[in-house]
């Protein structure tokens, strides 16, 4: 496949809420084998940005997303998962009583449903997410514990790389996964990621800190600022980021 | 309120799938209670005396009682000369002896509701007394039963054929004047069923009655009462729904659980009467006295309820751990939507020593209803070495219901261990959001959060009744209820 081959075409995208505008007018390739990091000082839109690709309801949108030839604003939540299009979560939600081996069968099967694949039962679950939970050091035991109940914030982002591993996303966006990790943590997850990197796959980071990007390293960087990209680059601009503080380009805008 | 919440709604605020009303003409009697009444319900039910004192005695006290006011529940006040207190659907003079004798109007009506009743008395070895109106017409698997010695009748059978084992232990765990709507009950109650398991045995299979009001305006005064002796063990499955009416159908039921040593009994309840339509209009009230007294050593009660109808359910299913080592058991969900109210509980009164119970109680409210759990723990002096365990969880979907918690807990013995616990917690875009972004679908969400949160209740349900329930609350079969 090429490195032309765009999976997620965003034109022009303004998103606001109560007609208070977080967005403006934001552009942005991502072709297949990518992976972007989408930097930016809080407040800026980021997971704004990441929350509007994943369906979220209650925002104002206008503008043109297109992901995989499809217009993305016209698709449902799980539609969108269905195509392959996976949200890691900032804040992954608590869901007592549901076990996370059950929601991540269901998950998997219902994205196996949309594909025409047969549902894989138990057994064949089972035998999936052994190997990958091998890869993300998760014990057994999670398998029956509630999803994300009583988690300290370092495993449910655990949890969150290892339902994606388990899913295998074509568009994986990450939103601040790395914020609440250990340096210990910080290194599985993103050797989770590193697996997942793929001719075929994009995968998005939105990241506060650069520290991600010493483990993943991303083919390029934007900066968000005020709900719109300030700068592209390669991996240099995270770099001299975290060496010069976002003011620098703040003061760059305004002089310029 | 949000467009999430809305459809949330839209899903939750299903229409009530069993409203329909049944053709067929009834024996009604013209409504109001006097003691007229009174020997008239008697007399059409072919009573033995002492059953016609216990009536007119507990009339005689009902007059001198005032309605409760003290639970969480808003209606107005019922009228009970209004209520008529007979209805019989027109059979011929003796009840049918099998399932070719019954109405098929009424069959058909149990098809309506899903309850294909010789299939699925048959397939399922469930033996069932199928309760319409205030009539049993049809008892079956009644042989198989009394082979193993144990009565699984109407009550008003038993009345006639088992007088002994009534004047023995009827009112012995509710007495009529226990409160307002059982001592109405006991004036006009008019059939219901009776379960006797002699000594040693194990009850075959499990025994299930289908309750099913039909009779506009037709209060309905059901009358249970089981007996277990000792080192009997039976589970006893009651399932209720009924059809659309736009008037308040009042229910105050009597259930009467007795345990001799070592006697388990497990009883488990499904309730799925019409709620009332979204305005708040029709539903039944369901006013229910229920209570098991572990009478004997070692002896084992279990309450498990699903209950998701009736306009207002005031309902708190109890025990009386009397036995040394007794154990009592309750758990159970409460759905309320619209405008349902429920007061539900349970009460757990601590006499013998080393007793041992168990609430775990889950209320789910959505739409602008309202649900309460009000529970007592009594530990009285001599009862040494009590145990409690509770936990009061409340599911809020929407922003426009309510839950609440009022928990009593009287302690008279200093080694008593009572533990409370209680969550609130909501099903909210987010956890919506969250799993529709994995790939499941709204609807099958919802399912899936309600269904985790009723886990612990649900596994405490004999199979096929867990399946109902789930299906009651649209939850899928496969995944969380293990």
């Amino acid at each position: 496949m090429s490195k032309n081959n765009i999976l997620l075409s965003i034109n022009k995208l303004s998103v606001s809420i109560d007609d208070k505008p977080i967005l403006r007018d934001l552009s942005l390739q991502v072709a297949a084998g990518e992976v972007h990091a989408i930097m930016g000082p809080n407040g800026s839109g980021k997971s704004t940005l990441a929350q509007v690709l994943a369906g979220r309801e209650g925002y104002e949108v206008s503008g043109e997303v297109s992901y995989l030839g499809e217009d993305l604003l016209d698709l449902s939540p799980e539609e969108r998962a269905w195509r392959g299009l996976f949200l890691a979560f900032q804040y992954p939600v608590e869901i007592p009583g549901v076990n996370n081996v059950y929601l991540l069968k269901a998950a998997l099967n219902a994205q196996r449903k949309y594909r025409g694949e047969a549902p894989l039962d138990a057994f064949e679950f089972l035998t999936v997410i052994q190997e990958k939970m091998k890869l993300m050091q998760i014990d057994e035991s999670f398998l029956n514990r509630s999803v994300n109940a009583g988690f300290s914030g370092c495993e449910k982002k655990r949890n969150e790389i290892l339902q994606m591993v388990v899913l295998e996303p074509r568009l994986a966006v990450l939103d601040e996964t790395d914020s609440g990790l250990d340096i210990d943590a910080m290194k599985i997850v993103a050797n989770g990621v590193n697996t997942m990197r793929d001719p075929e796959r994009a995968i998005v980071l939105v990241t506060h800190y650069q520290r991600l990007l010493d483990y993943i390293k991303p083919d390029k960087v934007h900066v968000l600022a005020d709900g719109q990209i300030v700068r592209s680059g390669g991996p240099e601009l995270a770099l001299k980021l975290e060496e010069k503080g976002y003011d620098w380009l703040r003061q760059e805008a305004v002089s310029a | 309120m949000s467009k999430q919440n809305q459809e949330l709604e839209k899903f939750v605020g299903g229409q009530y799938k069993h409203g329909f009303v049944t053709d067929i003409q009834s024996d009604t009697i013209p409504p109001g209670l006097d003691e007229s009444v009174v020997r008239l319900v008697s007399k059409k039910k072919k009573e033995p005396e002492f059953m016609l004192d216990w009536r007119l005695q507990a009339f005689a006290h009902w007059q001198t009682m005032e309605t409760p006011v003290w639970a969480h529940v808003h209606y107005p006040p019922i009228d009970f000369q209004e209520i008529s207190y007979f209805s019989a659907p027109k059979t011929p003079d003796d009840a049918p002896r099998s399932l070719d004798e019954v109405d098929p109007k009424l069959l058909e009506t149990y098809d309506k509701l899903g309850i294909p009743l010789h299939e699925r008395a048959r397939l399922a070895g469930v033996a069932v007394d199928a309760v319409f109106d205030s009539v049993s017409v049809a008892t079956t698997f009644k042989a198989k039963l009394a082979e193993s010695g144990v009565i699984f009748c109407p009550f008003s059978e038993a009345v006639r054929e088992h007088p002994a084992l009534l004047e023995q232990y009827l009112g012995s765990v509710v007495p009529y004047a226990d409160n307002f709507y059982a001592c109405l009950n006991s004036t006009v109650f008019t059939d219901g069923s009776f379960v006797f398991i002699p000594k040693g045995v194990r009850c075959p299979m499990e025994l299930s009655t289908y309750f099913r009001i039909n009779e506009a305006k037709t209060g309905q005064f059901e009358r249970t009462l089981i007996i277990a002796e000792e080192g009997s063990h039976v589970s006893y499955l009651e399932g209720c729904t009924a059809p659309m009416r736009d008037e308040n159908q009042l229910h105050a039921a009597v259930v009467e659980l007795i345990a001799l040593d070592d006697a388990r009994i497990k009883y488990a309840t499904v309730q799925n009467w019409y709620p009332g339509d979204a305005e708040g209009r029709g539903g039944i009230y369901n006013f229910v006295t229920k209570r098991g007294d572990c009478r004997g050593d070692n002896s084992h009660i279990s309450w498990t309820q699903v209950e998701t109808g009736s306009a207002i359910t005031w309902k708190y299913p109890s025990c009386i751990l009397r036995g040394d080592h007794s154990v009592g058991e309750f758990y159970s969900v409460a759905v309320t939507n619209n405008l349902q109210q429920a007061d539900t509980g349970t009460k757990m009164i601590h006499i013998g020593k080393n007793t041992k119970s168990t609430i775990i109680s889950k209320g789910i409210s959505a739409g602008r209803a309202s649900t309460a759990y009000r529970g007592l723990v009594k530990v009285l002096t001599g009862a040494t070495g009590a145990r409690n365990f509770t936990q009061c969880d409340s599911l809020l979907m929407g922003d426009r219901c309510a839950a609440h918690t009022f928990p009593y807990i009287e302690v008279k013995e200093p080694d008593a261990q009572i533990e409370h616990e209680a969550t609130t917690s909501k099903i909210g875009e987010d956890e919506l959001f969250y799993c529709r972004q994995r790939g499941i679908e709204e609807e099958d969400a919802v399912n899936m959060i309600v269904n985790g949160f009723c886990k612990e209740v649900f596994k405490e349900l004999p199979m096929e009744f867990a399946v109902e329930a789930q299906n009651l609350l649209a939850v899928s079969l496969e995944g969380a209820v293990g």
